[in-house]
């Protein structure tokens, strides 16, 4: 997902009588659902863990904003230029709730963007892909916007309360998101043949790393299962995936797109669509930086961080002397 | 060398006749800039018709631990609800 393999540092799953009394306190509070805040008593993993799933959270919605930004001079009309733009700040006022959901947890802003620029902390695998005509506009929004509302409305419910209510507020205009780029698709395949080529050409190249999103099954993953047990992850990753799959192909199916999956079939006895092999090392080629747009996403956004230096210490050398010019009045 | 500015805490009232209510927190040199950023941050959709942003530093918050002395006193005093008090019928709504 935003957040994909998010590692616990652990090596199993803490059984009850492993752990110490306030570790079982905690853990009493989570199963209640009883919200952890800031200053309450947490496990050093459960921080870490947050800090790492929350700042590529956060990430992804930085890097999220510059392969739709590849558009903002080309859109089609002023409307779409408008609402495009409007979509793209939702993703930076959305990076920077989560950076402050982080923060609350005693890691500083600088330390966060540092941790990206340095490849120590990866952002979701799927903004790696280029776009290349303007129907992956609309693509990213129906499929990518809508893989990530998939995920984030059950993190509404997870155990750490600032993480919780940035994920609330995120919901509420991630639905925006969606049907602006779902409308895009339906204009697009109800124009010409060239638009309509043009949409089902960006469904098949968005399909599969639409799916690869959701990260490799993890039924089997220590990293989950405790995730699972902090109420930090809430839905396996196949089951999300499952759900995306259902709804997805039907919208498909009414703006007159194939999906581009030979294998594709409904399951009458499971009540679900079966799909075919999902290629897991392009996944992890990608992850590991050898996507198409990797280290052009990374240099972009650091070069954005270190032209505005000046801007910071200029704006902060202003506040002190404002300040100081305040104090000697008042003297 | 880290010129990371401040962070500060927002408060938005929604509408005329409500109080402010925390919605987050942003990093601004100055409380003039914390002002302009949380019109962006927090008010892209009409949700407020008032700002205020404090200094995260200056907030005095009480601690976690304290939370047994502190409020559990309240828990022994029911009367001060008012269903406490059973009233006759005859009396109706009070």
């Amino acid at each position: 997902m935003y957040a994909q393999l998010v590692d616990t540092g652990l090596k199993k799953v803490a059984e009850a009588s492993e752990m110490s009394a306030d570790e079982r306190a905690f853990q009493a509070r989570v199963d209640a659902d009883v919200k952890i805040e800031p200053k309450d008593w947490m496990p050093e993993a459960y921080r870490r863990t947050l800090v790492r799933q929350i700042q590529q959270h956060a990430h992804s919605e930085i890097v999220g904003m510059l392969p739709e930004g590849n558009w903002l001079t080309r859109a089609p009309s002023l409307k779409r230029k408008a609402i495009l733009m409007a979509k793209i700040q939702d993703e930076g006022g959305h990076g920077l709730y989560l950076y402050s959901a982080a923060e609350t947890l005693g890691v500083s802003r600088d330390d966060l963007v540092d941790d990206l620029h340095a490849g120590k902390v990866k952002y979701s695998s799927i903004f790696n892909y280029p776009t290349l005509n303007w129907a992956d506009i609309g693509t990213i929004g129906w499929l990518v916007d809508g893989a990530a509302i998939m995920n984030q409305i059950p993190l509404c419910r997870c155990s750490y309360g600032p993480y919780a209510r940035a994920m609330v507020r995120i919901c509420k205009e991630e639905s925006f998101h969606q049907r602006q780029g779902f409308d895009i698709m339906i204009s697009m395949c109800n124009g010409t043949r060239e638009q309509k080529a043009m949409a089902q050409d960006a469904l098949d190249r968005w399909w599969w790393p639409s799916l690869m999103m959701f990260g490799p099954p993890d039924e089997t993953s220590v990293h989950s299962a405790q995730s699972m047990r902090w109420k930090i992850k809430l839905v396996s990753n196949d089951e999300l995936r499952q759900k995306f799959i259902d709804e997805t192909v039907k919208q498909a199916e009414f703006i007159g797109l194939t999906v581009p999956d030979p294998q594709l079939k409904w399951n009458e006895a499971r009540g679900h669509y079966d799909i075919g092999p999902i290629d897991w090392n392009e996944f992890f080629e990608v992850i590991k930086g050898n996507g198409p747009c990797n280290r052009d996403r990374v240099r972009t956004r650091k070069r954005a961080y270190d032209e505005g230096a000046w801007v910071r210490e200029a704006a902060m050398a202003h506040a002190a002397k404002k300040a100081a010019r305040q104090h000697a009045q008042a003297a | 060398m880290s010129h990371e500015w401040p962070l500060w805490e927002i408060f938005i009232r929604s509408q005329h006749g409500l109080s402010h209510r925390h919605v987050g927190s942003l990093h601004a040199a100055d409380a003039e800039m914390a002002i302009c950023n949380a019109r962006d941050v927090y008010t892209r959709r009409n949700e407020g018709v008032s700002i205020w942003a404090v200094r995260a530093a200056d907030i005095a918050a009480s601690a976690p631990g304290d939370k047994h002395p502190l409020f559990d006193p309240a828990n022994s005093k029911i009367y001060r609800h008012p269903t406490f008090y059973d009233l006759p019928p005859e009396v109706g709504h009070m």
